[in-house]
């Protein structure tokens, strides 16, 4: 992997980094993930601007959000080109957070339930 | 003695076959002082900045947790995001349209901080230093336009503790995440200078040592500096949807 990115990167010496963690790639890659973002972020703002409710507005929030938020992480900060290992070590813990999703939407269920139940509080 | 090593860890064992294994507190610490690695070839410094991000996103995590857990059990209306971030502009109000520009002005410096990285490992000074001043300007800009942002609602009267909009847990949720993450492009902004300053200076070419630590640094720390300040964009990519927009 290291070799194909190192192969259409222009003149750098190798020896600034350690091999793999020398990343070169055109600088087109960047101009067209930027473009990419901000048209997501057009898009998310224009939800919010015509006003779509519901689940229509929730689903298209999310897609955006976790569009650009891929693009982030896999372009621009390399993840793409990195190591399985590293990947792994880095990307599965934050999707754990979305058991303690689960555990707060529940309590805070229960909690709003307590206060329409018992009027107290809000 | 040996077999033993062997067993547990047999390409350790054959790098160093004298290791021996010491029993208790001392075992633990000469195991962990050893030659393990499992990021083979990452080096040092990316991995731990890797890890930081890491940790870095479960308080993030927890921030918006904890909002999506008052809003969700609150009776009480929460205030529109919509009308509260709308700004008055040419006689009409325009809804988000700060939190908007906001937005692109974080994903540019996003888009000049990826191209500084790449021009540093091309070794060309100026421009690496150039980009990274434009990233700092992009995200003082971003900062400024907080603080406004800030001033508006507390004039407003958004407090900690109530607004006169809806659920008082607004005030809260608003001040903590949209300052933690302020607090982060601040301190990004920073170290972004210190960086560039030392890339216009020629340390990586010339191998200075750092004041602080007094090692040789190369232009890998300027991936490094842009992985946090990619981050600093991916959380905001977050707070958007979830603050802003939901």
């Amino acid at each position: 992997m290291s070799q194909a990115t190192m192969t259409h990167g222009t003149a750098a010496s190798a020896a600034t980094a350690p091999r793999d963690t020398h990343q070169q790639h055109p600088i087109k890659l960047y101009l067209v993930v930027w473009g990419w973002l901000f048209v997501l972020s057009t898009a998310s703002y224009l939800v919010d601007y015509f006003h779509l409710q519901g689940y229509l507005r929730w689903s298209l929030i999310l897609i955006f959000m976790i569009l650009k938020a891929g693009l982030i992480v896999a372009v621009f900060m390399h993840m793409a080109w990195e190591r399985l290992t590293l990947i792994y070590a880095i990307l599965v813990p934050p999707i754990l957070v979305l058991v303690f999703v689960g555990i707060m939407f529940f309590e805070s269920e229960y909690t709003l339930f307590t206060r329409i139940f018992t009027g107290a509080g809000s | 003695m040996a077999e033993h090593i062997e067993m547990a860890q047999p390409g350790l064992a054959q790098a160093h076959p004298t290791m021996p294994r010491l029993a208790g507190w001392r075992g633990f610490f000469a195991d962990w002082a050893s030659d393990q690695r499992a990021f083979k070839n990452v080096s040092w410094m990316k991995a731990m900045m890797w890890i930081f991000l890491l940790s870095d996103t479960f308080i993030f995590s927890c921030f918006l947790l904890s909002y999506m857990t008052v809003r969700s059990s609150t009776t009480v209306p929460w205030p529109n995001p919509s009308e509260v971030f709308s700004l008055h502009i040419g006689g009409q109000n325009i809804p988000l349209i700060l939190i908007a520009i906001m937005t692109f002005i974080l994903i540019s410096s996003s888009g000049t901080m990826a191209m500084a990285v790449n021009y540093g490992y091309r070794r060309d000074r100026t421009k690496t230093a150039l980009l990274m001043i434009a990233t700092a300007l992009f995200g003082a800009t971003f900062v400024g336009m907080q603080a406004f942002e800030w001033t508006k609602l507390i004039v407003e009267g958004v407090r900690p503790w109530g607004n006169p909009w809806g659920a008082p847990q607004f005030g809260s949720s608003f001040f903590m995440i949209t300052g933690f993450h302020g607090t982060h492009v601040t301190f990004g902004v920073i170290f972004l200078l210190i960086i560039a300053r030392k890339v216009l200076r020629g340390d990586f070419d010339h191998e200075r040592r750092g004041f602080f630590t007094s090692r040789k640094g190369n232009y890998e720390i300027v991936e490094v500096m842009g992985l946090y300040w990619h981050f600093v964009d991916l959380v905001w990519v977050f707070i958007f949807a979830f603050f802003y927009l939901w």
